[in-house]
C-alpha cells in the first residue's frame, strides 16, 4: 500500500495504480452483491479515497438515500457500505426510462491502513456521503531522527 | 420544404447549447414514469444544492442543469478515483401533451423530481354508465 502511494506522484506510477485498480475491481465486484451491478462490472457505490498522514477520507455518491437507508461498518482496515434504495413510484406505472438503480447494495473496501473505528465520522448531504477515518496510531508515519 | 429549413436552425441552437462553466459535465441518470395524470421525471444529481438547479422549458425542450459545488480536497493524496465530479446537464423533448405552464419541481437528497402534468384532453376519464 505504501508503494502505491509513493508511485502515485509519477505518471508511470499512476498508470500502474490505475491498472491495479482496474483488475482489483474485477475481483471486488464478485464479492459485493449487486443488483445495482452495472455495465462494466463496476461495484456500487463508486468511491473516491484520499489520505494524508493522519486520516483517510472516503466519498461516495448515493442520491436518494438518507442515513436511515445506510449501514456503514468499520473493522480494522475494512470499510463496509451497505444500504438499500427504495423505489418512490408505485407498482402499476409505466416507465419510459429506467436508468437509476434500485434495491439493496453492499460494498466492502480494503483500506490501505487500519483505522480507529471509534473516531470514524460520516455525513450524508445532498446525496454525497463523506466518511472521515482517522488512522490508528500505529499506522501513522513516524519521523525518525538521524543521530549524527 | 421551406418550412423545414426555417425550423431546423432553431432546434439545432437548443440542442447544441454551449456549457459556459469549465469542467466536465455529466448526464444524470433519469427515470421517467408515466402516471395517469402526469409524467414524473426523477434525476439523480448528488452534490447539487437547491439553488444550483436551473430548469428551462423552451420550444418543447426541457433542459436540466445542476451546478455542483467544488468538493476538491487540498493537501491529500488521491488513492482511489472511481468517479469524477462535475455539473449535471441533460435535455429532453417534451411532447405537446404536457401542460408546460404547470410543471413543478422538488429537490431532496440529491434527487430532482419534476412533475409534468398532462394536458386535460389526454387525462383518462372514467365514464359512468347509467342503467336505464
Amino acid at each position: 500500500m505504501l508503494i502505491r502511494a509513493a508511485n502515485g506522484s509519477y505518471p508511470i506510477g499512476r498508470l500502474k495504480s490505475e491498472m491495479d485498480r482496474l483488475f482489483g475491481d474485477l475481483y471486488e465486484t464478485v464479492a459485493s452483491n449487486a443488483p445495482f451491478g452495472l455495465a462494466g462490472g463496476r461495484a456500487f457505490p463508486a468511491l473516491n479515497l484520499w489520505e494524508d498522514d493522519k486520516t483517510l477520507y472516503a466519498e461516495a455518491e448515493l442520491p436518494g438515500l438518507t442515513m436511515d437507508d445506510l449501514e456503514i461498518y468499520v473493522l480494522g482496515d475494512e470499510l463496509t457500505i451497505k444500504g438499500s434504495r427504495q423505489a418512490t413510484e408505485g407498482e402499476k406505472v409505466t416507465f419510459h426510462r429506467r436508468e437509476r438503480g434500485m434495491g439493496p447494495f453492499s460494498r466492502v473496501l480494503r483500506l490501505p491502513a487500519p483505522v480507529d473505528a471509534e473516531r470514524v465520522e460520516a455525513t450524508l448531504r445532498d446525496g454525497v456521503l463523506s466518511i472521515t477515518l482517522p488512522k490508528e496510531q500505529a499506522a501513522m508515519p513516524r519521523r525518525i531522527e538521524v543521530k549524527g | 420544404m421551406t418550412t423545414e429549413m426555417t425550423n431546423k436552425p432553431e432546434q439545432a441552437e437548443v440542442v447544441r447549447a454551449e456549457h459556459t462553466r469549465p469542467g466536465r459535465h455529466y448526464r444524470p441518470n433519469v427515470d421517467i414514469v408515466e402516471h395517469s395524470h402526469e409524467l414524473v421525471v426523477l434525476a439523480d444529481m448528488p452534490g447539487v444544492s437547491t439553488d444550483g438547479i436551473d430548469i428551462n422549458f423552451e420550444s418543447g425542450t426541457l433542459t436540466i442543469h445542476g451546478k455542483v459545488e467544488d468538493r476538491g480536497r487540498e493537501g491529500v493524496n488521491a488513492l482511489l478515483s472511481e468517479y469524477g465530479v462535475g455539473d449535471f446537464f441533460r435535455t429532453f423533448r417534451v411532447s405537446e401533451k404536457v401542460d408546460s405552464a404547470n410543471i413543478t419541481a422538488e429537490f431532496a437528497n440529491g434527487v430532482l423530481t419534476l412533475h409534468l402534468p398532462k394536458v386535460e384532453a389526454v387525462k383518462p376519464r372514467k365514464i359512468n354508465v347509467d342503467a336505464k
